[in-house]
């Protein structure tokens, strides 16, 4: 298996060019001209829909954002890896890849706005909607990939979580559970140097896939901002689960280039010459470039990706204004599946404390 | 329909949990020790054998683990059953319980159901070192979204292990470890309806004061009746059987009747389950009352070691001293 940690793989360096790997290159030799200006067209109006909602909510329309910038290439693409049957047990940052999942980018907003705890059913979309405890899906993800196994299905799962992550005793216990019933599921780590103030040198002294030797998975470390070489590790690992060969871990090397959520001040604990070093790296930049060397590049192309863009910006924007509020009374709504008297009891008293306000000025 | 034999109350949950196995093959047994073993309290002994590997599953040695993977079974749509092996080694998977489990419901706008059951051994009295005797269902009765039960006698063990196990709703289920060998007659062709999971149980009528408890408490306030009949004074015993719902309708009646109130729990009574109950009865039959609401439970103290515990157990002397504090009063 992939053994050699200390280079992330990469298909396209920073300057745009393709660079050959033995084993990945032809893992997406599919990739013509026009699907790679569609993955470009993911990468920008990713990015779009994740700067209009920092803005949305410096606006006072989110109470929060957690932005992606940065890592566009890591989500794009590995989500695009996916097969429709393949499930999504998601962190909190993975607009990207709900993006590609196929879900409207105002649905993810409701959540980030205050309101729904979950902007859409992750049955339907077989995608999970934040999860903010940190770690606590990848353990979904296990026991969902355990049960396709149990099922004898063909397909598999995959699970986002950050560096911090790494850290947290579910994300160790996933690792044993999945290794130990050779569960089809793939653990990716979008490693983005930072869990909100703390460098990765804090969670982790050895790199993020060395780890998953210990468990006895197969791991691969790749370049997290450079959407070619995340296709080719996330199609090689889903395969590999598909396949009955047990879970995998790929560690996506990337960068947040934002803040941690629209609360934090990165300025306050990294220096702004990282910034700057990793700017050179930017996700999106690689392939324009080489979109620019093959002569992919012209009016009309940028015209039709901008255009997109601008199209799903507006209609975020007009989705996040025009929200239906929950009503007081739904409260009380799904707390259990089946009938529950304290529920209700209160449900009752609520209701008629609240028309005690009826006509009233209230 | 009749089939009753007489079993120890571990057989009994060993044969619901046979018979949720059977009706089911959705329903999953996961858990530490659980297959070959049977559990180290035996519980689930000779399922593994008889349903497979597939179905009676040995896990890593991990509670978080264990109802982090049980999440994404129930999503899946399996009924995983998960074996806590004694009830201090549930904490760490609180977090898995308390904010996933007892939330993906409500969070979830009621589009991902948690049909878990969490079996937990639980109390003192059998001289266990630390950790293995606590009572820590108070916790969960307080988080919503969960269920919370616990059985107190065979019949009871056979059949609300079944409707647990065929909730919707993820539940909390406590057994009494050591009453696991007392024995009961048991219908095991009781039909799964046959009680409502969620209602008390009037144990014993009485007219001049009402005994409640729950779990392992249910046989010494049993006992305590007995006593207090031979003293001539008439005790009305309730097994409360559900923690969360609690069946208040019952409680109330009772009181309304007798106009006396003792909770028994093995749980420290601050802020326990007691507490909850009397403040409930305070306010739908104050003027019923003839005495304040006493509890008689564990002390505000971490569990002692086993050479106390007789000590710290509430037992029938300590519940008659509270019955002459209720009739003093």
């Amino acid at each position: 298996m992939i053994e050699n940690h200390d280079h992330p793989i990469q298909l396209l360096n920073a300057e745009g060019e393709r660079v050959h790997h033995a084993m990945f290159s032809e893992l997406v030799a599919d990739i013509d001209d026009r699907r790679l200006q569609d993955l470009y067209e993911d990468l920008v109006v990713v990015r779009r829909v994740d700067s209009e909602a920092t803005a949305l909510q410096r606006q006072g329309e989110l109470g929060l954002w957690a932005p992606l910038l940065g890592q566009e290439a890591a989500q794009v693409g590995s989500a695009r890896a996916l097969a429709d049957d393949d499930f999504v047990f998601a962190s909190y940052r993975e607009h990207g890849v709900a993006y590609c999942k196929g879900v409207d980018p105002t649905q993810m907003l409701r959540f980030w706005r205050g309101s729904t705890h979950s902007g859409w059913n992750p049955l339907e979309y077989r995608m999970t909607t934040p999860a903010i405890i940190v770690g606590s899906q990848a353990l979904h993800a296990t026991g969902y990939a355990l049960g396709m196994k149990l099922d004898g299905s063909a397909s598999a799962v995959i699970t986002y979580f950050g560096d911090g992550a790494v850290s947290q005793g579910d994300i160790s216990e996933a690792f044993g559970f999945a290794a130990s019933f050779q569960a089809p599921v793939v653990l990716f780590c979008q490693n983005n140097q930072w869990a909100i103030s703390e460098p990765v040198s804090l969670q982790t002294q050895v790199s993020i896939a060395q780890r998953a030797r210990g468990f006895g998975m197969p791991s691969i470390r790749v370049d997290g901002n450079d959407v070619l070489a995340v296709l080719a590790a996330t199609r090689h690992s889903m395969t590999h689960a598909r396949e009955g060969n047990g879970p995998m871990l790929i560690e996506a090397v990337t960068y947040r280039m934002g803040p941690h959520t629209t609360s934090d001040d990165p300025s306050r604990y990294r220096p702004a010459e990282l910034d700057d070093e990793w700017k050179l790296k930017d996700p999106l930049d690689r392939v324009h470039k080489h979109l620019e060397r093959e002569g992919l590049i012209n009016d009309e192309f940028l015209a039709r990706v901008s255009d997109r863009a601008d199209r799903t910006a507006a209609d975020l924007r007009r989705g996040c204004l025009e929200t239906v509020e929950p009503a007081p009374m739904t409260l009380f709504d799904n707390v259990y599946a089946d009938e529950h008297p304290l529920v209700s009891e209160e449900r009752e008293q609520f209701s008629q404390y609240l028309a005690g306000f009826e006509g009233s000025a209230r | 329909m009749n089939n009753t034999t007489t079993l120890p109350l571990g057989k009994a949950l060993n044969a619901g949990l046979r018979r949720a196995l059977e009706d089911d093959s959705k329903v999953l047994l996961m858990g530490e020790d659980i297959g070959k073993l049977g559990g180290v309290f035996r519980i689930t002994d000779g399922l593994q054998k008889d349903f497979g590997e597939h179905r009676v599953i040995d896990t890593p040695l991990a509670e978080s683990g264990i109802l982090g993977t049980a999440v994404g079974l129930a999503m899946r749509g399996y009924r995983p059953v998960c074996e806590i092996q004694f009830d201090g080694f549930i904490y760490p998977a609180f977090d898995q319980i308390v904010s996933q489990v007892a939330k993906l419901h409500y969070r979830t706008g009621g589009n991902v159901t948690m049909p878990i059951t969490i079996r937990v051994p639980y109390g003192g009295g059998i001289g266990a070192i630390e950790h293995h005797s606590e009572s820590p269902e108070g916790y969960f009765a307080q988080t919503a979204g969960l269920r919370v039960v616990t059985c107190s006698n065979p019949a009871d063990a056979h059949l609300m292990i079944r409707q647990a196990i065929a909730s919707d709703d993820p539940v909390l289920f406590f057994e009494p470890k050591r009453r696991y060998w007392e024995k009961g007659d048991v219908n095991l062709a009781a039909p799964i309806d046959s009680y409502p999971l969620h209602k008390a149980r009037v144990m014993v009528s009485g007219t001049d004061a009402t005994l409640l408890a729950y779990g392992p408490m249910v046989t010494t306030a049993l006992r305590a009746a007995e006593v207090a009949a031979d003293e001539g004074i008439s005790l009305e015993v309730i097994d409360l059987r559900s923690l969360s719902p609690l069946d208040m309708n019952t409680i109330e009646s009772s009181v309304r009747k007798t106009g006396r109130l003792i909770v028994t729990h093995e749980a420290p009574v601050f802020l326990g389950i007691g507490a909850e109950i009397a403040a409930r009865v305070t306010e739908r039959c104050f003027y019923h009352l003839e005495a304040p609401v006493l509890r008689v439970g564990g002390f505000t103290i971490p569990y002692p070691p086993a050479k106390l515990e007789e000590h710290f157990l509430p037992d029938v002397d300590r519940i008659l001293d509270a019955l002459d504090r209720s009739f003093a009063a």
